[in-house]
Parts: C-alpha cells; sequence; structure tokens
C-alpha cells in the first residue's frame, strides 16, 4: 500500500506563490506523471512528496499518514542527474543501500551479510541489465548506464514511492526508449506508485496510468507572483482513450465552494 | 632535462671563473668540494656529536613536517566536513575560520616558543597552524559544492547524517584533500624552517642558518638541492597515492 494524499497543500516562497491549493487522491500502484511548463511547481510537488519541502499550508499524506519532513528510505528518487556517487563501483553504489541499514555506525557489511547483500544487489543490477559492468565506476558508464544504476540503487530499499525526477532528460532518444521499456516492467512486478516529473509530453503519456498538469491558470501582470499553479488537467490513461478523472472534478468543485 | 643541464653549466663556468680571480672564494663553491662536504656530512660521523649529520637533520625535520601536516590534516578534514555538512557548524564556525586563516603564522611564533617552549611541539604547531586553516577553508567549501542531489539520494537510501559523512563526504573529498597536501607542501616546508632557524638544535633548516654565519655555500647549497628534492619526491608520492587510493577521481569520461 502506498497511496498518497494531498490535501489543500499550499507552498509560497515568503511573497511567491508556487502552488495552490493542490487537492489530489494517488491510488497505491499508481504511475502518475506530471508535467507543465518551466517554474510551474512540478519539481516542488515532487520534494513534497520526497519530504525535502514542506508545504505552507494542507497536508501531504502517505496511505493516510503525515510522514517525516526529511527524506527517508520508503521514498526512493532518481535525477536527472548526481544519482550515483562517483566514488563507489556499480555494485558498490547498489550495496550501500543495505550496508545503511545493517550497519548504522560504520556503514560496512562484512562476512556473510555482505555475501548476502552482494547477491541481492547482483540480482537488481542484473534486473536493470548491468550485469557486465559490475566493478566499473560511474565515470566509465554512459548516461543511459547511470540511470539504470541509479534506479537498481534506489529499488534496493524497496521504496513505497519512487520519484522520478525528469529521469530520461538527458538521454538521446534511443537509449529513452530502452529506459521506457525497462522502468515499465519494473513498476508492474514490484507494485509501487511511482510519481515521474517529465517534459516529454510523449513519455509522460507512454508510461503512465494517470497524467496530471500543472500550470498557472490566473496571472496578475502587476503581480506575476500572487498567483501559484494549480492541477490544470488530470487524466486517466488506463482506458482505451484519456478520461479526465473525477474525483479531481470533484475536488476541485469542492475547493471552489 | 635540459634546462636543468643548463642551469648545471652556467654554475660551473660562474663557479671556475670566480675561482680563477679569488682562490678563496666562498660564495660560488665548485661542484667537487660540494660533494667533498656532503659526503662528510652524509657518511661521516659528527667528531663532537658522533651523529651523521645529514641524515639526524633529515630525520628530525621529516618527523616535524609529518607530524605538523598529518595532524593538520586530519583537523582538516574533521572540521571541512562539519563546517561544509552541518549547517549549525557551518554558521558557528565558519566566519572564525575564515578570520582565523588570516592570521599570519609567523606571527604568532613567538607566541608559540613562550607557551609551547623551544622544543618539538612549538615547530610543529607552527606548521599546523600555518597549514589547517587553508585545508578546513577548501575543503569546507567542497563539501559544500557536492550536488546536493548526492545527499538526498543518500538520505532516501536510508543514511543518517553521520552516515552520510563517513560513506558519502569523507571519501569524495580525499583526492581534494591530496590536491591541498601538494600545494601545502611549500608552505609547511617554510614554516619548518622558520622555526628552526629561529629556535633548534637539529634539523634542515637549523643547519642551514647554523652555516651560513661561515658562509658555507658548501654546505648550504647542497642542503637546499636535498630539500628541493625531498618536497618533490612527496609530491609525487601524494600523486602516487591519489591515484592508487582514488582511481575513480582520476579516471577520464567516456564519450
Amino acid at each position: 500500500m502506498s497511496a498518497l494524499s494531498f490535501r489543500n497543500v499550499w507552498v509560497e516562497y515568503g511573497n511567491q506563490v508556487v502552488l495552490e491549493r493542490i487537492n489530489i487522491e494517488i491510488a497505491s500502484g499508481t504511475f502518475l506523471s506530471i508535467v507543465g511548463p518551466s517554474g510551474a511547481g512540478k519539481s516542488t510537488f515532487l520534494r513534497l512528496i520526497l519530504g525535502q519541502e514542506r508545504p505552507t499550508q494542507g497536508k501531504v499524506l502517505l496511505d493516510g499518514e503525515p510522514f517525516p519532513a526529511e527524506p527517508g528510505p520508503d521514498r526512493g528518487i532518481v535525477f536527472q542527474r548526481y544519482s550515483v556517487f562517483p566514488h563507489l563501483t556499480v555494485l558498490g553504489n547498489v550495496l550501500l543501500g543495505y550496508e545503511f541499514a545493517e550497519r548504522p555506525l560504520t556503514a560496512r557489511l562484512v562476512g556473510a551479510s555482505r555475501r548476502e547483500a552482494i547477491e541481492k544487489s547482483r540480482a537488481l543490477i542484473d534486473q536493470v541489465g548491468l550485469g557486465p559492468h559490475c566493478d566499473k565506476y560511474p565515470s566509465a558508464l554512459s548516461g543511459g548506464m547511470q540511470q539504470r544504476l541509479a534506479i537498481a540503487q534506489a529499488l534496493a530499499k524497496r521504496p513505497r514511492v519512487l520519484l522520478l525526477d525528469e529521469p530520461f532528460g538527458a538521454l538521446d532518444p534511443g537509449t529513452r526508449a530502452q529506459m521506457h521499456a525497462l522502468i515499465k516492467p519494473l513498476w508492474r512486478d514490484l507494485k509501487m506508485t511511482i510519481v515521474m516529473v517529465t517534459h516529454d509530453i510523449k513519455e509522460a503519456f507512454r508510461l503512465a496510468t494517470r497524467l496530471i498538469a500543472l500550470d498557472r491558470p490566473r496571472n496578475d501582470p502587476q503581480a506575476p507572483e500572487r498567483f501559484g499553479a494549480k492541477i490544470t488537467y488530470d487524466l486517466d490513461l488506463t482506458r482505451d482513450g484519456a478520461v479526465p478523472v473525477l474525483g479531481f472534478i470533484r475536488a476541485e468543485a469542492e475547493a471552489a465552494q | 632535462m635540459l634546462p636543468f643541464i643548463l642551469i648545471a653549466i652556467v654554475y660551473v663556468i660562474g663557479s671556475a671563473e670566480r675561482r680563477a680571480a679569488n682562490p678563496d672564494d666562498k660564495l660560488l663553491p665548485p661542484v667537487s668540494e660540494m660533494v667533498e662536504t656532503s659526503k662528510r656530512l652524509a657518511v661521516e660521523p659528527d667528531r663532537r656529536s658522533g651523529d651523521y649529520v645529514l641524515w639526524a637533520d633529515t630525520a628530525a625535520s621529516l618527523q616535524r613536517l609529518a607530524l605538523g601536516l598529518g595532524i593538520a590534516a586530519l583537523t582538516g578534514l574533521v572540521l571541512g566536513v562539519a563546517i561544509g555538512l552541518l549547517p549549525v557548524a557551518g554558521a558557528g564556525f565558519g566566519t572564525l575560520v575564515a578570520v582565523l586563516s588570516m592570521i599570519p603564522p609567523m606571527a604568532v611564533l613567538p607566541i608559540l616558543f613562550i607557551v609551547f617552549g623551544l622544543g618539538e611541539l612549538s615547530k610543529v604547531m607552527l606548521i599546523i597552524i600555518g597549514v589547517t586553516p587553508m585545508l578546513v577553508r577548501d575543503l569546507s567549501l567542497e563539501v559544500a559544492a557536492m550536488p546536493r542531489e548526492q545527499l538526498i539520494k543518500a538520505q532516501t537510501l536510508g543514511a543518517s547524517t553521520w552516515q552520510v559523512a563517513i560513506r558519502v563526504v569523507l571519501p569524495q573529498i580525499m583526492p581534494r584533500l591530496i590536491k591541498c597536501l601538494r600545494l601545502m607542501i611549500g608552505p609547511a616546508f617554510l614554516f619548518l624552517i622558520s622555526a628552526e632557524a629561529i629556535a633548534s638544535d637539529v634539523g634542515l633548516g637549523y643547519r642551514i642558518f647554523l652555516v651560513r654565519r661561515y658562509l658555507s655555500m658548501d654546505v648550504i647549497l647542497p642542503y637546499v638541492a636535498w630539500i628541493t628534492l625531498l618536497a618533490y619526491i612527496f609530491d609525487l608520492a601524494l600523486v602516487w597515492i591519489g591515484r592508487k587510493a582514488f582511481p575513480w577521481a582520476y579516471e577520464e569520461a567516456p564519450r
């Protein structure tokens, strides 16, 4: 179970309203993509789930519970860049998650527990197709391979929610297609909730089961900071064609009252 | 290699010229004389103390240098990581370190002599005081400049702040520490020789300043060459250690 709910969430930096009145229920196992122009608060939305940022008003809940206001192992993330540790090999990068959990003081595993963790790590690395590159450092990997590694690394913690912040934005189209072919089955097998921010509309429609668009519907030319972004489209992509999500309309109606 | 040979030739010619004009010239002793003196210092025990002067001096100086640089590196790492990683430490000590690093170390040398006496401690302390602030500042800036993404990623992998410090931050600034140490070998020698020149009874700097009174260029020049050689070897050794211990930092990116 890993349902996310945003209850009347506002994010403001001083006078600047970034997100206003965000109401959305994201069911467990949803693959949600978020699109929208630059500066519409997509990354802020993601950081709210990550716990890197707190809402100014309202609540973000994971399975109905508020979660600690800092990143934790139940929410994994893959960034566009800098997601992997350059000083560790591919194996070391994946292993690190296990080492953090089991050795609070030294964060290093030895003996049988290490062998066990290595086995689990290798399985994950094989799953993302990096098997032959186990002992390479990230600097020797291509951009696509680095993102594969970042995904394997995040999966090691079995996160309830996996956040993808423009994960394939820096990749060439061929590599991007390969990554799509990788992430979809992983999501299906592991039954996690995925929230992906992307600039690529095609990608957003192809991968997701639900799509939201963030935008600023209102703009005051004298005070551009007064109005924040809202969810302007909320589409269910599991049907034959894209259909607006009913709950979205209801939530909007409630909010308008 | 050619520039070195040219310098040597110029020296030999200059030395011969001066000797021709004045057989007692002390300023540019001929190479043969320097070799003779070096041999005496290196392989013959001193008549008074029974020590092999060159080696006794080298051992004393290197011990001070190693202690000073070692302690400075350790302090620099701990404070650098703390200041760069923890906002609280940064706010508390950042400015302090910035101001402290502006104190000219030579200006506090008298204080060190007064407080720590004329023994080994004051010389080691001078090196530490001279080198540490720069290391702390550079390493803390390096830590602060690390991509935020990495720290957040580590947190999502379940790392505590301590674990982030020892498994993510520390290994990644080690290559930077090596670079800093390479640059600080020069200043470290400067502080060492200054301290030895003022108050010591053994050491490379002490010897140079001792024989200065007798205009013994045949001792001073080989000593300077020896110190330079030592510093150069340290530099090479640090590069080698860096490449061996942190291969990832030296690997060229493909493409």
